[in-house]
């Protein structure tokens, strides 16, 4: 599978990509580590006809300690999200989930802002933001702008990213000491999530619950968090998870059983990260 | 677009079509058919090569993208002609092929891996492959392989890369 032809640019700076992404307007995608885009080209569900390759764009590399944040540049490899000691130390569901991104090969490519960017509600990473409840930056020629995970996620591979606009960075609060978990069920190494479960429970009533596959975009279990809050029990919460919930059917599963999934994941990360 | 590429320790330069796949350029370009498309779809692994020092697929990467860096492919990985690489020897030791499609990529894949993790354990070596299919062994005689490679101590890439 070899993708549609494109002309292809390459930047320096993030400035030089905005530059570019302003001048080629909406027949430009920008490609980051291409794990998502490159397939999509392949299969020609997407046939850009310019290609801006951020790649190299070495000042979005980053895992900058922020005091109550921790600031992800854009481009950071899923590898290096993986072993980043501040991460592991003050964001652990958030080096735990990228280590199990597609396989090796993916993670030394891939990257957190190109995953996110492609906005896929079958990924693994913006379940983990949502219920982290990180912030997006997002770059334009006029400035950059903070996005809320929660108005990031607008649609199936839609986000809040505008055309002409970047994403820069991912601020993500610090949960040191929290308790979490992250489920991923499927059925083969390597394979996405038929439903996933990504749950930080930063006290009695607090709780951040993000759903992988559930919905046509990256979904909160909001009814399940609600229930947490006014003080339900593990079992009680789980029990909702699935409410205000769409998924989809498909080869791998029906969506009775991605409902039954949601509520037994919900149920195991809610005593893990309760335990 | 020119690219300019050291592949296994010679620089190359090519012009080649933005769309082109790094595989596809190391086969029909370069003439390196060690590394083998399989799936396709960067499931199967059996493109793996290195990228400056690590295990991608070459499957998902596009020519353009490698422009100026360090390329190892299977073909790159002996020290010499007649002596195979610790890993490709401990693959031959503990029969850890059989049709022998899916080595070149797991070959590549475990000695990044033991450039990750000089000595793992038996399931460090399975989750560190998950991204390479075999059909044929089982897998079991590969993860032999690659814990018997780490036990020689010379199982990575770093030496090797520094001759």
């Amino acid at each position: 599978m070899i993708p549609a032809a494109f002309d292809y640019v390459r930047a320096g700076s993030a400035d030089e990509a905005l530059a570019l992404l302003a001048e080629h307007g909406d027949e430009a995608k920008v490609l980051a580590g291409g794990h998502s885009l490159i397939p999509l080209m392949k299969l020609r569900l997407a046939t850009p006809s310019v290609l801006v390759d951020v790649g190299r764009v070495d000042d979005l590399k980053y895992i900058r300690d922020e005091g109550d944040h921790v600031a992800v540049g854009a481009l950071t490899r899923h590898r290096d999200v993986e072993i980043s000691a501040v991460l592991r130390r003050d964001v652990p569901i958030l080096a735990h989930a990228t280590s199990h991104v597609g396989d090796p090969q993916v993670r030394h490519r891939g990257t957190i802002g190109g995953s996110l960017a492609h906005g896929d509600p079958a990924s693994d990473l913006p379940a983990v933001l949502l219920a982290l409840g990180a912030t997006f930056v997002v770059a334009g020629r006029d400035g950059t702008r903070e996005v809320a995970a929660d108005d990031f996620f607008e649609g199936f591979l839609e986000t809040a990213i505008g055309e002409g606009e970047l994403l820069t960075e991912i601020r993500v609060p610090k949960v040191t000491g929290a308790g979490w978990s992250f489920q991923k069920f499927n059925r083969r190494a390597q394979d996405w999530a038929i439903v996933g479960v990504a749950c930080v429970r930063r006290g009695d009533d607090q709780v951040g619950i993000g759903l992988v596959n559930m919905d046509s975009r990256p979904v909160h279990a909001s009814a399940a968090e609600a229930a947490i809050a006014s003080g339900a029990s593990v079992e009680d919460a789980a029990a909702v998870a699935d409410e205000g919930t769409e998924p989809a059917a498909d080869l791998n599963a029906s969506a009775d059983f991605r409902r039954h999934l949601a509520r037994v994941l919900t149920k195991r990360a809610l005593a893990e990260a309760t335990g | 677009m020119e690219i300019s590429l050291t592949v296994n320790g010679n620089q190359v330069r090519h012009d080649v079509e933005p769309r082109t796949l790094l595989v596809h350029h190391i086969r029909e370009a370069l003439g390196l058919t060690g590394t083998n498309v399989g799936c396709d779809t960067s499931s199967c692994g059996a493109c793996t090569v290195h990228l400056d020092g690590e295990a991608v697929k070459s499957c998902t990467v596009l020519a353009v993208q490698a422009d100026g860096c360090t390329l190892t492919t299977i073909e790159g990985l002996a020290p010499s002609e007649d002596e195979l690489h610790p890993m490709q020897q401990a693959f031959r030791e503990q029969h850890g092929l059989q049709c022998g499609f899916c080595t070149p990529g797991m070959v590549m894949a475990a000695t990044s891996l033991l450039d990750e993790i000089p000595d793992p354990s038996e399931t460090e070596v399975r989750i560190g492959l998950e991204g390479n299919l075999c059909r044929c062994t089982g897998y079991h005689n590969i993860v032999q392989a690659v814990l018997a490679a780490a036990k020689t101590g010379k199982g990575g890439t770093r030496v090797a890369v520094q001759q």
